[in-house]
């Protein structure tokens, strides 16, 4: 197996408060990860810096991926390189229909990867197909980006960007919070007809009840920037039924 | 009473941006000087030049007369040091006297067909992209073409004629329908409104005249393309719409400039009469030179469009994308004197590099249940200053009139400027006035957002920009809204779903 992602020792800052202490992980191709753990643990700020938000400062440590230095690259060519986060608040953008901010994004990552823009017509086929898959109100794609969308919308439309952009690697940035159990059922069903042997998954999130539908490969925990605790899906059973408390009694490391 | 209202602002982003850059700096891309023969007066003002002008334009003793008393005005306003300077504008010390207020392109004042006309101005609307011909054939658009101050030609006459509709250069309708002229000509635009207006009333060279007859829908987009095209002339056009009862037009205004290094002088004057139940549509592009990154050797466009609403539930729209001109001064407003009329001004005004716009609305409200909406964009970019001023005045007999307004400014950099000054002005408890501000959006995300998606940051600010344009762009109709939003360089936005 090929490792898509490797971070090494990473330690990170935001407005020079430290929220990354060194963090370890290695993702494999075709591999679903899930990073649970309490609020304010660095979850969060471990995808923001994954994705390349300016406003986190990496202090220390590196991040392969695909073998190449992901902190070289630009947001943009991240995600033209397959890197995909979806959002724990997707931001709309008033007056850009989605079908054009699809045709832009689909386009920008075809011509990266030396293959032809999709016309109108092949795009309108696509995303028909792709919002079957995640049984996404077709309405949806008539309106601008996110726009007046419910929570459950938006996190459903992060998923059908997925599916539409096909990325190498998805992060998910707690896609379950604020979901009914319907709506979680349909990005679970989303995510699981996406897992395929050449793709890997990060799924971020605060709850176990999410991995009852997307099983995982392995499951880390991250307490106060770091990860403690690595294991396969029982491990997320056990976090539900002791708590998190559980961790921070069972020693930490410095 | 007037009060400000405080506008949203999107500061679109704090740091400065490679891109934004470029896009302030980018060139002009119309800026050309076609080589025609001119015939042009000696620069400056006085009594003498107006009655050269009323000769060149074989004016009618009442015209010349009417030229003379704007004139004396104008040089009253001008002895007082009265020019305009409420304006949120720095507005350089013009010399009138060091203008040409003259020029007609060509050898001949008239053309029989377009086989006579100029090869090198047919070839300036070949440049432009308006081939008449073609145009003719494609667009199914009348187009009155004026270069600098004659009218070179017109087209789809006889069609409109059919309909009864007069649709002609200002000196035509002059000549052939003077009664219509001397009736509605001054009625919605005094010369006394303004310096500006008493100036063009004093000067004006040619524009365009339309007269849609009772229950006509005419049945075409109604075209006139305005250029200054001679060096050191001022331009000053007078276009005047006359919409008979229960008829409809709409009119289209489209404008760009060759590249100079003097500062050209525009005071254009477009005055629209709308009776009962009649409609007029009027949208413009104005993209006319605006100067070089340091700001010199623009187009200073000091416009006074005013619409009334003359009889009962007539209407009147106002839509205009403002990219050009180094400053703008421009207020299309509506008077709503008829019962159940309504007024509408819907604006995109973008500045960049050192441009100033000052530009809105007001909306005048007279009669009962009369409505009125304003819906402003504003992008400043460079190191431009973009401001909003509007005024909503709703008079005493105005029972139950309803306005809604809406200001939105967007930033790109930090260098730039966007002001709001909405006036409200109520004399009749019963208006409903709705000042709406939505919630500011950081901007910074939005472009996270777009290049977490693959798009570059130069399309994600193309995608953003256009969004936030789009109700307005959306009230243009089709081949102008195509226009448009090539002008914001934004060619991707509407062509998919």
């Amino acid at each position: 197996m090929t490792p898509i992602l490797q971070i090494n020792s990473l330690k990170a800052s935001v407005n020079g408060m430290p929220i990354l202490k060194g963090v370890d992980l290695t993702v494999n191709t075709g591999e679903l990860h899930a990073i649970m753990g309490p609020n304010g643990s660095g979850k969060s700020t471990l995808a923001a810096v994954l994705a390349g938000r300016e406003d986190y400062e990496v202090d220390a440590g590196s991040i392969l991926y695909q073998g190449a230095d992901l902190l070289e690259m630009e947001v943009d060519e991240r995600a033209r390189e397959g890197l995909f986060l979806a959002f724990q608040y997707p931001v709309e953008l008033p007056g850009v229909s989605m079908m054009n901010f699809l045709k832009t994004a689909v386009n920008s990552v075809r011509e990266h990867r030396g293959l032809r823009p999709l016309g109108a017509a092949a795009l309108l086929r696509l995303a028909r197909e792709k919002a079957a898959l995640i049984h996404l109100d077709s309405r949806l794609k008539k309106r601008s980006v996110n726009e007046g969308f419910s929570g459950g919308e938006k996190k459903r439309n992060e998923i059908f960007q997925l599916a539409m952009l096909e990325p190498r690697l998805a992060i998910l940035d707690e896609t379950d919070s604020g979901l009914d159990i319907d709506a979680l059922r349909n990005v679970a069903d989303g995510v699981n007809g996406l897992r395929t042997n050449d793709r890997a998954f990060v799924v971020i999130t605060h709850y176990q009840r999410l991995l009852d539908y997307i099983i995982p490969d392995f499951v880390h925990v991250m307490y106060d920037g770091c990860i403690v605790m690595s294991g396969g899906k029982e491990l997320a059973l056990e976090l539900e039924a002791r708590g998190y408390d559980w961790i921070s009694e069972n020693g930490v490391p410095a | 009473m007037a009060r400000p209202v405080p506008a949203k602002l999107v500061r679109l982003m704090n740091t400065d941006t490679q891109y934004l850059h470029e896009v302030a700096a980018s060139d002009y891309e119309h800026g050309w000087v076609a080589d025609l023969v001119s015939d042009t007066i000696p620069k400056g003002l006085d009594e003498d030049v107006i009655r050269l002008i009323a000769s060149k334009k074989r004016d009618p003793d009442w015209m010349l007369e009417n030229r003379l008393r704007a004139f004396r005005y104008w040089k009253s306003l001008e002895a007082a040091d009265q020019r305009p300077d409420w304006a949120h504008l720095t507005i350089p010390d013009i010399d009138f006297q060091s203008i040409s207020y003259y020029s007609a392109p060509g050898n001949k004042p008239k053309y029989e067909s377009l086989d006579e006309v100029d090869p090198e101005v047919l070839a300036t609307f070949e440049r432009l992209g308006i081939p008449l011909q073609e145009q003719k054939l494609l667009a199914g658009v009348a187009v009155d073409a004026v270069i600098d101050s004659v009218s070179v030609a017109t087209s789809f006459k006889d069609e409109l004629a059919e309909h009864g509709i007069i649709f002609c250069s200002f000196s035509e309708a002059v000549e052939k329908h003077p009664a219509l002229v001397r009736k509605y000509m001054g009625s919605v635009v005094p010369y006394t409104d303004n310096f500006y207006a008493a100036l063009n009333t004093a000067v004006f060279s040619d524009g365009s005249f339309c007269y849609i007859p009772p229950g006509v829908r005419c049945p075409m987009e109604l075209s006139t393309y305005f250029r200054i095209n001679e060096a050191g002339t001022g331009q000053f056009e007078r276009t005047l719409i006359v919409a008979d009862k229960g008829s409809y037009v709409s009119y289209l205004e489209g404008c760009t400039a060759p590249m100079r290094d003097d500062n050209q002088l525009h005071a254009a004057v477009v005055e629209i009469i709308a009776h009962e139940d009649a409609e007029v549509k009027y949208s413009t592009i104005q993209n006319w030179y605006p100067g070089d990154q340091a700001g010199t050797g623009g187009v200073f466009n000091f416009v006074t469009k005013r619409g009334i609403c003359q009889g009962d539930r007539a209407k009147i729209s106002w839509t205009q994308l403002e990219t050009g001109s180094s400053i703008t001064w421009k207020y299309p407003s509506v008077i709503l004197k008829g019962d159940d009329t309504k007024g509408e001004f819907y604006s995109v005004a973008f500045t960049k590099a050192k441009q100033q716009a000052d530009t809105g609305t007001k909306m005048l409200h007279l009669g009962r249940n009369t409505a009125s909406t304003i819906i402003s964009k504003g992008i400043s970019a460079g190191r431009s200053n973009n401001s909003y001023r509007g005024l909503v005045r709703i008079n005493k007999n105005a029972d139950n009139a309803r306005n809604f307004s809406q200001c939105d400014s967007m930033l790109l950099g930090d260098r730039c400027g966007a002001h709001t000054f909405p006036y409200l002005e109520t004399s009749n408890p019963t208006a409903q006035v709705e000042h709406e501000a939505t919630t500011s959006k950081v901007g910074e995300d939005q472009i996270f957002y777009c290049k977490q998606r693959g798009i570059s940051e130069q399309d994600a600010i193309k995608l953003i920009v256009s969004g936030f344009c789009q109700e307005i762009l959306a009230q243009l109709p089709m081949e102008f809204a195509v226009e448009a939003r090539k002008l914001l360089a934004i060619e991707l936005e509407g062509s998919v779903g």
